[in-house]
Formats: structure tokens, C-alpha cells, sequence
């Protein structure tokens, strides 16, 4: 299947940019992630647990980032084999633009899956892959935005006006 | 004639316990200790097999064995049942299809290990536990790729894809070259008959048992052909004796060709239960049903139609690619050749045919027969194409059909495609099609739709096909490795009442209310004295099964037959007990009576005197009354049928709803015209499943994106408008006793075609320009179509 979308992030473009090759940040943004280490040039591996319609599965696999424009965009692309529950392949290409108030983050995804997963039919597995796709990059977009006034109970951290992912690099 | 003989509509007696929830189904059946099986099945298209790693499973709890493909390297494949020969001579290319796996996987869902445990709980836990490492290599699905050989092999050793490149009939390819360069006009139209997926309501089952005591092996199994299926199993797959395996084949939930086969799970649970001793029972989950069934259709067909400025036909050429997916079922050769080209004359006087085939294998599941088995193919070709030429000459299509049709004082008629029918009348069809589908009132009911903002078309279509199949001379000459008569046993009991064992299998077909009907009309005793027994090869003669609408025309006949020896002997038995010849015997109604007096015995008597032979002519004749024919037909049959259809296609969205389906069929002599119009009905259900729903999608990659039934669209009743049948208009089968053509196939041969022409012609009508619509015509092709 294949779904586009794009979400405008309130950040620098070199902000956004830096935080997509990160490897906490990508832990923290895969959805169901358990496990994530290697590097941006030589690839991840991950872990990642997630559970479709009837199948929970724990999926293993490789997170690889290709054909990088520095700032301006890349390609991620994973598989993972979840055993007996069948296996998953996606890439999403991600394009990063500068706009007014922030960065204009586009992406198309083109997801696979097969074995019992692809049994599970289009109707579960599309809505489950576009629902992947959007956590992830909600996450992503919410971890480069500062947090609100309100939300946010730490005063220091209201001071420092950082979203999580701005708390990763400074930490 | 006794109430319930032939011709009578007599209700359905199997239904009672069919309808009561008392059928009892493979996987009904739990012998005493059995032990569950579970598979692994492959996840890719295409993968070299690196491992399998069967250890950590076999420790898990309540297992009892594990098997791999290594496991079977020793023991034969599954074989096709016909062999074809290319246009150049070769013979086709048969790679081997093993029991599990080995080396390689080539589809979806083919099986690279099993497990059989305590509980089937267990059995699923440990298939997860196995440990297979299969490098995923690139797949092949798509047919003009496989051919071209660009990208995989499905099978490296042959080196090609191509299974064979037939030519039918290849003697006349020239002349019909020659009759379309010269002719004033050819229509050429480009089309897709869709995969279908079976989905019988009953998944495959299968028992094996194995007794140490007597060596003697049993097989539960859901089939529609159990003599075949141990054939199948003792001659080329598990050399199992075939006297020391019983295979049973109980009530079957719906087979439509996909049980006719032999699958691996057969095999497997067998040689389980010798290893362990002990039951061994496997029952396929639907999930596995889509992926492992055989499935049907899937050909892609350039056909051309040369004619006379006045429609007059001079020519059809063909040439198809039929998927045989990633192995050779045991009918799928046959299926895309000899059952699909030579009905491609159809029903007219068309002096050149010829068609190419060329059967390609990918990485998908197996295609074969499915209810219709190449004649759906044929009529669909040849009946779109002859829409699309009428409509570009300015034809009527009744007109164009009926200029062309063979007449009824032209049979027997040699047709171009290699066929020599019978017996048949399709203009009377027509006219009983004219007055039933009400043609002068469409275009009243045309503007009403109209008003509605619909688009409404009327669409019409003329088969034939060939059942019975089939005279095994003829057969064998054309590459079948099998004969294909029937067989039935006759007995009369002493108290009178009558068995009959068939080589036939009943599911769906309803044998059990039909062959007594025939028993009952020849011995003047009530049909419900008379029972048939079936699907167990240590009880029935051997018989070829059920397939190809050939039940009641073959075996039908063979029961005839026996019953005609039966009569013969109990006319002796007569005129012993009358103290005369037997020619001066005459039999009518039950009653033996000496020609010109009323000196008689009844039937019961003279069985009961057959059994209890104390004066009884014993040096003349044996004791009991109990007789055997096997029945190989002279020809096939050649049922035909002209159908009707109207359908509106809601413009906004695309949307085809049928506004009627009226089927009119030649099926020579109906035994139960109550039967053989739920067989029409299912059939057009069928055909309409085909024409606008359901359809069998793989990826790139060789996933079965429709492979669950949230994706694979099954037509339900709201699908399907009030279905009008009648199969009043017959001529009769010259060449069989009964009479009989064949019901079976028909509503899912005939509709297909209807629907899609219909549903051009409410475009055409409406103004848009659109010659064709793949199958399923969905919502989305359809207004695409329209708004291309």
C-alpha cells in the first residue's frame, strides 16, 4: 500500500533534519520499538512489537537510511520478520522544505507485508500501516515541538522550551 | 410408473439430514486416539529452501513427530493426469511436485514442513516453533513475465516457465491465418477471465489411519473422486498397495473441481499415522483454503473474429496464456486445452478455429478445473467478442447469433473446433429466451430506469459446452492418462429393496435422490426402496468421481445399465417361477407377466427367490440378483443454452446492479427438474460471483492480496436478483440410455458473459464509448470505464 502525507513541524529544518538520523529518536518515534542500535551510516537494528487485528507478533529486522540529501531529504526503509505471524517491508521517502514558523516534513510511505499478516486483509492492514505512519511522525513532530506552557509541570523544562527530542540532544 | 420416477421433482432427500445438521463431514469424524497435524507453509512467493530446523518443535509439548521435505525425497510427486504435446512436438514440461517442499518454495502457502501432536493447539504452537531459513528470491506472477523469461524460474530444472505451447487444431492454423487476412471484417477484443478462489463451505479435511495389525491404510478425506484420489496416492505418490487402502470420502461440504484433486495433505497425514500408529487428522483453516486450494480460471486471451460485412462468421482465432500457478494440479493441463479449445466453434457454423494456448507457470497457487473447467473460458472469449462485432457491424446480437447458429436439421454436426455434437436447437432457445426475458419490453423498462438517472442494458448469450466427460478411446488419443467411464453396482436385496453402489460422489449434486429415481422409473418399485451408496472405494465399483456435469450422464448410465441386467436375469428368475421362456416374459410396472395373460410374479418375488433358491434354476443361473456396468460414454454430451440478462449501472458511482437473470438450458432429459434447477441457480450465483465481484489478486511479490474473504468478494443473496430457469426446450442425448446432457456447470458457463454484455451494452447505450470491462466489472472499473 501507499499513503502520503506531511506534517509542518515547529522547528529549524536543521533541527528536524539532525533528530531524523538520531537513533534514540527513531527508537523513540517507531511505534512498539523495544530495541534499536546501530548508526545512520551502517544501519539499524531493531526490535519492534506490535499487535495486528488477531496477531501480536515480535518483528526483528533492519532500519536503513539511503539516497540522503544532506537537509533536504532521504530515504528510511525497514523490514522486520515477525516468524510464524509473517513479515513486514516499508520505506517511507521523507522531503524537508523550510516554511513559515518551522519545516515542512512530506512523506511517502509504500509498505509490504506477507504471510499471515497478509491474510489479515487490505481493510486491516492498510488502515494499521497509515496509522503506523501517522504515530510515528506525530511522535517525531511532538518530540521537536516545544511543549506548551500548560502542559508541561516541569518548570525547568517550561524554561528550557524543548521538546523531548531537544531534551535528547541536550542531555 | 411408480410416483418419484424419472421427471419427477422430487425433494431432495439428502437435505433432511443436511438441513437438520446431521451430515456428517471429515472432520466429523475423530477415531478413537487421533493425533492433530499443522503445517508450515511459506510466507514468500519464491525462496531456496537453506534450512529447516524442526528441533526446537519437536521438544514442545504433546509433540509427536515433524516432517520436511527430506522426509520425502524417497517417494513420488503428484502427477498431472493428462499430458499434452506443444505445437513442435515436445511433450510438456511435468516438473516434480512433491509431498513437502524441498529445495524450494514456489508460492504462498506451499507447505515446507508439518507437525502432528496430542492436541491441535500444540500441533500450532510447535509449526511456530520450527526454524526455516528460506531466502527470499524474486517472485514471478505475472503470466506475459513469466513467458518472457525475463526475471525467475518457477522450476530452474526445466528452464522455461512455459508448460506448453499448444495448438488446436494445428492443421488448420494456416487456413484460419489465411480466412482472417482475407476477410472484410475482424473483431479483435483483448481479455481477462479472473482467478477465482474456490471457497467451498467446507475446507479440505483429511484423516489418515494405519492399522500394524492388518497393514491396511484408510483415508478420511474430503473428495470428490475417492477411487481417483487412492489411484493417485498407490500408483505415483506413496506406493501404498491399492488393495491395502480404503479411501472414504463422506459427505463433502461443496467441491466445484477443488476436491477433485490429490493434495500433499492427503499423503502426509497417511504417512504420519503409519509412523506413529495412530490417527492423524488435519483440517485446513480457510486462510490455508485460499492459499493451497486449487484455484480456477486466470487465463489472458487475444481472440479475433473475422466475418462477412453481414455478420457471417469465417473465422475465430485465439490465442490464450492460462496460469497454472507454481505446480501441475492434476486436471490443469487439460483444463486451459482440450476442455477450453475445442468449444471454440461454439454454437455455430464457423468453418476456421484455431487456438493457441500456452500454459505458464508462477509463483502462485496451482489453477485447475474449477465448475466449468475451460468451457467458461471459451463461451466467455467467444460470446464478448461476438457482442463487440455486432455492435461494430450494427448488428442485433440475437440477429448476429442467429445467423450463425448451427440449425437443428444439421446434427450431428462436426464443429471446426474438433467436436462432433449431437443433438441441439438454439434457435428454439432464442425464441423461448425472446419470450421469457421479454426483449420487446426493454426498452420500456429502459426509459423507466432511466427516470431513475440509471443507465440500463440488456445483455444475451448462446453456449455450448461438453459434458460427460468421457469416451475413453477418444481421450487416451489426446493425452489422458486415466479412462474416464463409470461404474455402478445394482443389488437387490432378498427383501426387495435395492442398493446401489456408484463410482459417482454426491456433494451438492444430490445423487442420492436422483440415481433412485432412475432405478425406481426402470424396476416400476418406489424410489425410496432404493438407496445409493458412495465415496468409499472398499464398498463401490471404481468409478472416475464426480467433475465436468458427468454424474448423471455417466455413471447415471452406468446404474442404467446394471439395472437393464438385473431386469434381464429377474426375467429369467420369472420365467422359471412361470413355467415359460424368458422371451415370452414381459416386465412393466414391478410386474413379470407372460405375453398375453395374466400369469405374473412380482418383482419381490422373484428377489426374494433369487436369494432363497430352493426351486430355483440353479444350473441355468446363479443365485442373487445383484449386477455391475461400467459405462463409457460414446461421445460427450453437449448441453447448450441461450441466457438473458438486464442490468443498471448507476452512473455516479459505477455501481451494476442485475435486474434479471434468465436461463434457459438444454440439458436433454431431466431426472429431477427440482434438482437441476438449484444446480442452475448455484451455477448463475456463481457466474455472477465471477462477473462483479470476486477475483483472486496477487502482488509483485506473489501475496495473495485477496486472500481472506474481508478482500475476496463472495456474492451473497443481495447480489442476485429472482434467477428465472427452465430447461423445458430439450433434445435429447442421442447416445446415452437416459438421455441426459449435464446441469452441473452450466449457470456458471452461461452468466459470465450475459453480465459483461449488459453491462456494455447500458453504456453503450448511454452514450459512452466502451467496448469491454474486465471481470469483476466493480464499481471502480466500471465508472473508470466511464470516465476514462
Amino acid at each position: 500500500m501507499k499513503l502520503t502525507d506531511q506534517r509542518q513541524i515547529a522547528a529549524e529544518r536543521s533541527a528536524v533534519w539532525n533528530a531524523i538520523l538520531n537513533p534514540e529518536v527513531l527508537k523513540a518515534c517507531i511505534p512498539g520499538c523495544e530495541e534499536l542500535t546501530g548508526s545512520p551510516e551502517d544501519g539499524f537494528e531493531a526490535v519492534v512489537v506490535q499487535k495486528v487485528g488477531p496477531v501480536k507478533a515480535k518483528f526483528k529486522g533492519e532500519v536503513t537510511i539511503s539516497d540522503i540529501v544532506e537537509g533536504e531529504s532521504l530515504t528510511l526503509s525497514g523490514q522486520g520478520k515477525g516468524g510464524p505471524a509473517g513479515f513486514a517491508s516499508g520505506s517511507a521517502d521523507v522531503r524537508l522544505s523550510d516554511v513559515d514558523g518551522g519545516t515542512l516534513l512530506e512523506y511517502d510511505v509504500d509498505a509490504k507485508v506477507g504471510g499471515k499478516l497478509a491474510q489479515l486483509g487490505s481493510r486491516i492492514i492498510d488502515g494499521f500501516a497509515k496509522k503506523l505512519a501517522g504515530q510515528f511522525f506525530e511522535r517525531f513532530q511532538d518530540g521537536l515541538e516545544p511543549e506548551t506552557a500548560g502542559a508541561a509541570e516541569d518548570t525547568k523544562e517550561q524554561e528550557t522550551k524543548k521538546g523531548w527530542i531537544g531534551r535528547v540532544f541536550s542531555s | 410408473m411408480p410416483d418419484g420416477g424419472i421427471g419427477a421433482p422430487t425433494k431432495r432427500r439428502e437435505d433432511t439430514r443436511f438441513l437438520t445438521g446431521r451430515g456428517k463431514y471429515t472432520d466429523d469424524f475423530t477415531p478413537q486416539n487421533t493425533s492433530y497435524c499443522a503445517f508450515a507453509r511459506s510466507q514468500v512467493a519464491n525462496g531456496v529452501i537453506k534450512s529447516v530446523d524442526t528441533s526446537a518443535a519437536a521438544e514442545m509439548p504433546g509433540v509427536l513427530a515433524t516432517f520436511t521435505g527430506e522426509d520425502f525425497v524417497e517417494v513420488g510427486g503428484n502427477p498431472a493426469g493428462w499430458a499434452i504435446v506443444s505445437r513442435d512436438g515436445e511433450p510438456m514440461k511435468e516438473p516434480k511436485r512433491p509431498v513437502l517442499a524441498h529445495g524450494k518454495v514456489r508460492h504462498v502457502g506451499d507447505a515446507y514442513a508439518a507437525v502432528v501432536a496430542e492436541t491441535l493447539e500444540q500441533a500450532l504452537d510447535a509449526v511456530e516453533a520450527i526454524e526455516a531459513d528460506i531466502d527470499e528470491q524474486d517472485a514471478v506472477t505475472d503470466m506475459a513475465s513469466a513467458v518472457a523469461g525475463a526475471g525467475s524460474m518457477v522450476h530452474d530444472e526445466i528452464e522455461t516457465n512455459v508448460c506448453f505451447d499448444w495448438g488446436w487444431i494445428e492443421d488448420n492454423r494456416a487456413a484460419t491465418d489465411e480466412a482472417i487476412k482475407n476477410a472484410p471484417h475482424v473483431t479483435t477484443l483483448e481479455l481477462i477471465n479472473n482467478r477465482l478462489v474456490p471457497n467451498a463451505l467446507e475446507p479440505r479435511a483429511s484423516i489418515g489411519e494405519y492399522d500394524p495389525g492388518t497393514g491396511d491404510y484408510k483415508l478420511t478425506t474430503t473428495s470428490q473422486n475417492p477411487h481417483l484420489s487412492r489411484l493417485l496416492i498407490a500408483a505415483f505418490v506413496l506406493g501404498i498397495p491399492e488393495n491395502k487402502l480404503t479411501v472414504l470420502a463422506p459427505d463433502v461440504g461443496g467441491g466445484f473441481g477443488s476436491k477433485i484433486y490429490h493434495y500433499s495433505e492427503e499423503a502426509l497425514v497417511l504417512a504420519a499415522a503409519k509412523k506413529l500408529g495412530r490417527p492423524v487428522k488435519w483440517t485446513a483453516t480457510r486462510t490455508e483454503s485460499f492459499l493451497a486450494d486449487a484455484h480456477g480460471r486466470d487465463h489472458v486471451t487475444k481472440i479475433e473474429l473475422a466475418c462477412e460485412k453481414d455478420g457471417t462468421f469465417i473465422a475465430f482465432r485465439t490465442e490464450t496464456m492460462a496460469n497454472v500457478g507454481a505446480y501441475l494440479s492434476n486436471f490443469s493441463t487439460v483444463t486451459p486445452t482440450f476442455l477450453h479449445g475445442t468449444l471454440m466453434a461454439g454454437n455455430y457454423t464457423v468453418p476456421n478455429v484455431y487456438v493457441n494456448v500456452k500454459a505458464v507457470f508462477t509463483n502462485t497457487a496451482p489453477v485447475d478445473a474449477y465448475r466449468g473447467a475451460g468451457r467458461p473460458e471459451a463461451t466467455y472469449s467467444l460470446e464478448r467478442v461476438i457482442d463487440k462485432c455486432a455492435r461494430e457491424l450494427g448488428i442485433d446480437p440475437v440477429e448476429i447469433r442467429r445467423k450463425n447458429f448451427i440449425k437443428k436439421d444439421q446434427y450431428p454436426y462436426a464443429s471446426a473446433a474438433g467436436l462432433e455434437y449431437d443433438s441441439g436447437d438454439y434457435d428454439t432457445l432464442m425464441d423461448g429466451l425472446e419470450k421469457v426475458a421479454d426483449f420487446a419490453g426493454f426498452e420500456a423498462r429502459r426509459a423507466e430506469s432511466a427516470k431513475n438517472g440509471k443507465l440500463r442494458g440488456l445483455g444475451i448469450n448462446a453456449y455450448v459446452e461438453a459434458c460427460g466427460i468421457a469416451p475413453s478411446n477418444l481421450v487416451g488419443i489426446l493425452g489422458a492418462r486415466v479412462g474416464l467411464y463409470d461404474a455402478a453396482t445394482v443389488r437387490v436385496n432378498p427383501t426387495g429393496n435395492i442398493s446401489v453402489m456408484v463410482g459417482a460422489h454426491s456433494h451438492g449434486q444430490g445423487h442420492e435422490t436422483a440415481f433412485p429415481q432412475i432405478v425406481a422409473d426402470m424396476l416400476g418399485v418406489d424410489p425410496q426402496s432404493v438407496d445409493i451408496v458412495h465415496g468409499d472405494t472398499s464398498k463401490i465399483p471404481f468409478g472416475m468421481g464426480t467433475y465436468g456435469s458427468r454424474s448423471l450422464a455417466v455413471c447415471g448410465s452406468a446404474v442404467f445399465r446394471a439395472t437393464e441386467k438385473i431386469i434381464f436375469k429377474a426375467t429369467a428368475i420369472a420365467a422359471h417361477m412361470l413355467e415359460d421362456k424368458p422371451e415370452n416374459i414381459e416386465f412393466n410396472d414391478g410386474v413379470f407377466s407372460i405375453k398375453g395373460t395374466n400369469k405374473n410374479v412380482g418383482f419381490g418375488d422373484v428377489a426374494l427367490k433369487a436369494y432363497i433358491p430352493h426351486d430355483y434354476p440353479i444350473e441355468d443361473l446363479e443365485p442373487g440378483l445383484e449386477e455391475t456396468a461400467f459405462y463409457d460414454p460414446a461421445n460427450f454430451t453437449y448441453p447448450s443454452g441461450a441466457y438473458a440478462s438486464e442490468v443498471e449501472v448507476d452512473p455516479e458511482t459505477g455501481k451494476v446492479t442485475i435486474c434479471s437473470m434468465v436461463a434457459l438450458d438444454d440439458f436433454g432429459v431431466v431426472v429431477n427438474p427440482m434438482i437441476v434447477t438449484g444446480q442452475v441457480e448455484g451455477g448463475l450465483a456463481q457466474g455472477i460471483g465471477q462477473a462483479l465481484l470476486e477475483n483472486g489478486v496477487y502482488d509483485d511479490t506473489g501475496q495473495l492480496l485477496s486472500g481472506s474473504l474481508m478482500d475476496y468478494a463472495m456474492p451473497r443473496a443481495d447480489d442476485l436478483p429472482n434467477l428465472v430457469v427452465d430447461h423445458s426446450h430439450a433434445t435429447r442425448c442421442t447416445h446415452n440410455p437416459i438421455g441426459s446432457k449435464g446441469c452441473g456447470e452450466a449457470g456458471a458457463i452461461g452468466s459470465p458473459p450475459t453480465i459483461v454484455n449488459a453491462v456494455v451494452d447500458a453504456l453503450s447505450r448511454g452514450g459512452h464509448d466502451v467496448d469491454h470491462i474486465d471481470m469483476p466489472v466493480s464499481p471502480s472499473r466500471v465508472w473508470a470505464a466511464m470516465n476514462k
